[in-house]
């Protein structure tokens, strides 16, 4: 797949069809996703799930009920702890920021560790046209970036592949020998990251929180190239969305608990890195230069509203594309969008409009699987049936308010829909309709579209109930 | 989505029955097997005439105009206030959980709230409330049970219809690998993303022909027109029925607690 098919979220049926009948995907997948199920399962095993789950949504739905304030408690501290701070209304804008500070100080190369926000700006692709290289150092990013594709998933961006696509892939474009040892592979792409993180001018990271209180980043990662990130060039930028603030250090214990075992199943993960500004004076290690660009794109909009605000509450675990059975049979590329799965289909349409992410929200079986694990009870299937109402203008009593609004909304399913209100909303027509459709049974077609490609017709019974209830009756 | 605290009545000398449109033109066999295992636990079913369909197909696919149109129709049914039960946690999921969010701040705000409240799925109403005891009068079988997305996880009843089985003696209850996962259903979604839906069934059919039982049961008549469809057309030995109807097939000759006695 090239790379302008794999971000046009417009192929959603043809791509979610590719991968259906491509058997190796299907297998990556649903290998993964059926690991990381149990080990989340594992990993809350004594736990009060509910109770913490609870504690999550309320820290975070606290925290986005006083975000303006929180966010300028937040510039506040951060300016104070020598971090510069920057505001970006879009992708774009962000892009611009980080672009400058990096030609400010005549940065040739970028070291980046895992940041999805990085991916929703298409940093790397700005960067490359300004000149200045961007290389991705998280293990799966590294491959994903070998592979010229995006990530698949927004924990672990290679997940689409096993070991030995990675080591066809690393043969090809690195040289390094083929090999089905996992270890030998990641040594090799450890000695090659090592020698980028000595040499590049500038870091730039994600944020996981950021603690307005005190004016601390907070970054989790397994590999510790999120510590090289920020540690060793002497310049690290992070980016983040404005929604990550939280107000108190103690406020992020609950989420960090939750963040780890619902991801990973990890209690907790092998790096937890707390940065609070640039080297001070006697410190041997850290950046010189610490940059915060706080970025919007379409996260203000969200907010306006009472019930869509609770898609801002997300900790980017992924435990909902973990346990949806659509993602599981589809994987990640198949939504053509920066994040894919369950959070993706509420929070996209929002970035890109519902104009262009129109499949998105019907794309689920509403099954509730990713509402239940949720960590911070996000009603995933209600903001779905939510944003289905807005792509079709369905409520003349909420009026829709999503950008692109309306655009599924067409003549021939309109008609269909005032049909089925016009028989349901009359009982005698409704039962007139179906005591003739029960008599005329044997004329039932016996192909239904789409449903009968698969499956049998359901076979209309020679009575309704209604008529079965009536006959019993004295 | 706020939880509503659930406290289960008193068994009742009435209840509403409300059969759904699936039952009503596919399934029929069910509904009368759930009023007649109502009536044998001395209940009065009282089946409202005038309704259709709780307007769940419109909620899901956006239409809510028309869907509040034809719920708005069903509001009106039951008067009194005895237990509303539906043989559906699907319907009977939109009915206690999205009614209130279809009509809030609409005049027909508080019959809504009424009437979710009300709602009981009929595999939780026979164990909880009518606190039924199932005889076994059939030849040993096994079967596996499905238990749908809507009645595990948005009415939280995961165990009701195990529960119920487990009184069969002579019944077998295979559980089906990933028992939790999706069928692939999903109202609107199996037509509008037929290839996506048709892998969710096709490893819901695998793992349940892999339990050894060539019969499944389920509490929704959507999973089981898709699961026993799907299996039907491949050519899978593998029939499901409602599980009202399975209870009461095993159970029809056992005796009458008192009330009206079957047909």
């Amino acid at each position: 797949m090239t790379e302008s098919n794999l971000t046009d979220v417009r192929q959603f049926h043809p791509r979610a069809r590719a991968a259906i009948d491509n058997p190796q995907i299907r297998q990556n997948f649903r290998r993964a996703m059926d690991g990381l199920m149990d080990k989340r399962r594992m990993a809350f095993e004594g736990w009060d799930l509910e109770a913490l789950r609870t504690l999550g949504a309320s820290v975070r739905q606290d925290a986005l009920a006083r975000l303006p304030d929180l966010l300028e408690q937040l510039e506040e501290q951060l300016t104070a702890n020598g971090v510069r701070v920057h505001w970006a209304v879009d992708g774009d804008e962000a892009c611009r920021i980080v672009t400058d500070i990096c030609k400010a100080r005549n940065a040739r190369t970028v070291i980046k560790g895992k940041s999805m926000v990085s991916e929703e700006m298409h940093l790397n692709h700005h960067l490359q046209q300004h000149g200045i290289e961007a290389l991705e150092s998280d293990l799966g990013e590294y491959i994903v970036q070998l592979a010229e594709e995006t990530p698949s998933h927004i924990i672990m961006p290679a997940i689409h592949k096993n070991t030995g696509e990675i080591s066809e892939l690393m043969h090809e474009k690195t040289g390094t020998d083929r090999s089905s040892d996992v270890e030998y592979l990641t040594a090799s792409a450890r000695q090659q990251l090592r020698e980028k993180f000595m040499a590049a001018d500038v870091g730039v990271s994600g944020v996981n929180f950021a603690v307005a209180e005190t004016g601390t980043l907070c970054l989790v990662e397994n590999e510790g190239n999120g510590r090289m990130t920020t540690t060793v060039p002497p310049c690290h930028i992070a980016v983040t969305g404005i929604e990550k603030v939280v107000p108190t250090l103690q406020d992020m214990s609950a989420l960090l608990a939750l963040l780890t075992r619902s991801a990973t199943g990890q209690h907790i993960t092998t790096y937890v890195n707390m940065v609070s500004g640039p080297r001070r004076g006697n410190e041997l290690d850290g950046p010189d230069e610490v940059h915060v660009v706080l970025v919007d794109n379409g996260r203000s909009g969200i907010y306006q509203d009472d019930e869509l605000i609770d898609t801002l509450r997300c900790i980017r675990c992924g435990a909902c594309m973990n346990h949806c059975p659509v993602y599981t049979r589809v994987g990640g590329h198949a939504y053509g969008t920066t994040y894919p799965g369950p959070i993706g289909k509420i929070l996209m349409p929002h970035l890109i409009g519902l104009d262009e992410g129109r499949h998105l929200p019907s794309a689920s079986s509403l099954c509730g699987a990713c509402g239940e694990v949720c960590p911070v009870k996000i009603p995933i299937p209600d903001l779905l049936v939510r944003l289905r109402q807005e792509s079709v203008d369905g409520d003349r009593l909420h009026p829709a308010v999503v950008n692109g609004h309306g655009a599924k909304r067409d003549w021939k399913e309109s008609l269909a829909w005032q049909t089925w209100r016009l028989i349901h909303a009359n009982p005698l027509a409704y039962r007139l309709g179906t005591s003739v459709a029960s008599r005329l049974r044997t004329l039932q077609p016996a192909s239904l579209g789409a449903w009968t490609r698969y499956r049998t017709a359901p076979k209309l019974a020679a009575r309704t109930l209604h008529q079965r209830v009536r006959e019993r009756q004295p | 989505m706020t939880d509503t605290l659930k406290l289960y009545p008193a068994r009742p000398e009435k209840v509403y029955f409300y059969g759904t449109c699936l039952v009503d033109l596919f399934y029929p066999d069910a509904g009368m097997a759930g009023i007649q295992l109502l009536e044998r636990e001395g209940i009065e079913v009282i089946f409202p005439e005038q309704q259709t369909c709780c307007g769940q197909p419109a909620w899901t696919s956006g239409y809510h105009d028309e869907a509040r149109a034809v719920a708005r129709q069903q509001l009106n049914l039951f008067p009194e206030d005895w237990p509303i039960v539906v043989p559906s946690g699907s319907c009977g999921g939109m009915m206690r959980k999205h009614y209130p969010q279809l009509f809030r701040d609409t005049p027909e705000q508080d019959v809504a709230n009424n009437v979710a409240q009300r709602v009981w799925e009929l595999t939780d109403f026979l164990l909880n409330v009518c606190r039924i005891r199932l005889t076994d009068q059939g030849e040993p079988v096994t079967v596996a049970m499905h238990t749908s997305c809507s009645a595990r996880r948005e009415l939280g009843l995961a165990g009701t219809g195990p529960e119920l089985l487990s009184q069969l003696g002579r019944v077998t209850v295979v559980e089906q690998a990933r028992a939790e996962e999706c069928c692939g259903f999903g109202g609107t979604f199996a037509v509008r993303h037929p290839e996506i839906s048709a892998a969710m069934v096709s490893e819901k059919v695998d793992t349940l022909t892999a339990t050894g039982a060539r019969e499944f049961v389920t509490t929704d008549c959507g999973c089981l027109m898709n699961v026993a469809g799907y299996a039907e057309k491949q050519g899978h030995r593998l029939s499901g029925q409602h599980i009202l109807s399975f209870l009461w097939e095993r159970t029809r000759e056992q005796a009458t607690d008192e009330g009206a006695a079957s047909p």
